[in-house]
């Protein structure tokens, strides 16, 4: 999605937000991420108002302060930043990819089912299991730190059933033009 | 990180955000240099900085463990495309360099009446400088106004209100603000008289 991102021309305006929206934001935030309301007061406190980014295809970004902090693309699940997401891993769901994954990944491909379910990779037990549509955090072998967020495209149970094709929707990576964005 | 009983009693606390150490020279969380174009620059600068941490990641036991499911094969074709990425972003580099030293900021006086002058600054972005921002910095130094507009030739320029060329040199000298890392040679200073018939 931010694989070539210039915000010159691909940001149409800011504006700030509505607080009855505002209000919903917050309480989407709270039901699609694993978070308690301190830990959002944290990132984003009550009074503070948040800016909404316009950009191009459908896709808001939010921030604070200049800060990018989460985004949407139509009504798909927030997502939060790659940088706040590393502040809080816990916030979304984890799926894993072996190292030979990496690249392509960083690349901006999205993740193939083979990539998770390998040796190297990771997917969370039956009785956790994330069904399509969600935000999950894309972590990496070896890696201590999520190397980008993807949306799942199928379940996870059914990743490791069917084993072929795209499990997860890259959204954002390392190294994407979001990233390099850090005050917008 | 340590886990504490008092949230039993007290209010629920906030999880504290992670610290995560991210690499000066290409931005990723330092354990992703390598996957990075400049690892031999981030190895550099992260063996300055903190030699222990650098061992940590790029001792010889770091590297064996590091290789994980992968297999040797595998391995080495990753390291072959790191060095291809490597030597692409340097060529890449010098390029934009070449290009930077050849290129030129061109400040224009713009005679647009008797007494009205405007001053085109064009140029600047070739030197890394956002033109929205520049903009922003001039309009506020010179209380005008200032945008950026598209010259004749499409190209993207700042118009600032106001005959403010000499100013406008001296803080593209002194790299005030957003102008920096722009050498004074490669600043052109240029007039735009209305032609007039006869005096
Ligand atoms: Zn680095």
């Amino acid at each position: 999605m931010f694989k070539k991102f210039q915000p010159s021309t691909d940001i149409s305006g800011q504006t700030s937000v509505k607080s009855s929206i505002q209000r919903s934001l917050r309480a989407n935030l709270l039901s699609q991420w694993n978070i308690n309301p301190e830990t959002l007061e944290e990132i984003w406190p009550k009074k503070e108002s948040i800016t909404l980014v316009k950009c191009r295809d459908h896709i808001s970004i939010y921030a604070l302060h200049g800060e990018p902090l989460f985004l949407q693309h139509f009504d798909d699940p927030l997502i939060p930043t790659l940088r706040l997401l590393h502040k809080y891993p816990f916030v979304l769901p984890k799926v894993g990819v072996d190292r030979g994954a990496i690249r392509f990944l960083l690349a901006g491909a999205p993740m193939m089912c083979p990539g998770l379910t390998s040796k190297g990779g990771y997917l969370p037990p039956a009785e956790q299991d994330i069904p399509a549509g969600k935000a999950v955090a894309i972590f990496a072998e070896g890696k201590e730190h999520a190397a980008g967020i993807g949306i799942t495209k199928v379940s996870t149970e059914d990743m490791k059933k069917i084993n072929k094709d795209v499990g997860v929707d890259t959204v954002l990576y390392l190294g994407d033009d979001l990233w390099a964005i850090q005050e917008i | 990180m340590a886990s504490t009983s008092e949230e039993t009693s007290v209010a629920i606390q906030p999880t504290p955000p992670a610290q995560v150490r991210y690499c000066e020279v290409c931005s990723f969380p330092l354990e992703y240099c390598e996957f990075g174009s400049s690892l031999t620059k981030c190895k550099e600068a992260l063996q300055k900085d903190d030699p222990e941490l650098y061992d940590h990641y790029y001792s010889e036991e770091a590297l064996q463990a590091k290789l994980g499911t992968l297999s040797l094969d595998a391995q080495a074709k990753l390291e072959k495309e790191t060095a291809k990425k490597e030597a692409k972003a340097v060529a890449k580099a010098d390029a934009a360099l070449k290009k930077k030293m050849v290129s030129q900021v061109t400040i224009k006086r713009i005679e647009r009446n008797k007494r009205k002058h405007v001053t085109s600054v064009h140029g600047l972005e070739t030197f890394g400088v956002d033109l929205k921002k520049a903009a922003k910095q001039f309009a506020q130094k010179f209380a005008t106004g200032a945008s950026v507009t598209k010259n004749t030739q499409g190209q993207d320029e700042i118009v600032v209100q106001g005959d403010v060329s000499a100013e406008i040199v001296e803080m593209i000298e002194e790299g005030q603000g957003v102008l920096k890392g722009i050498p004074r040679d490669n600043i052109v200073e240029v007039e735009d008289k209305k032609k007039k018939g006869g005096d």
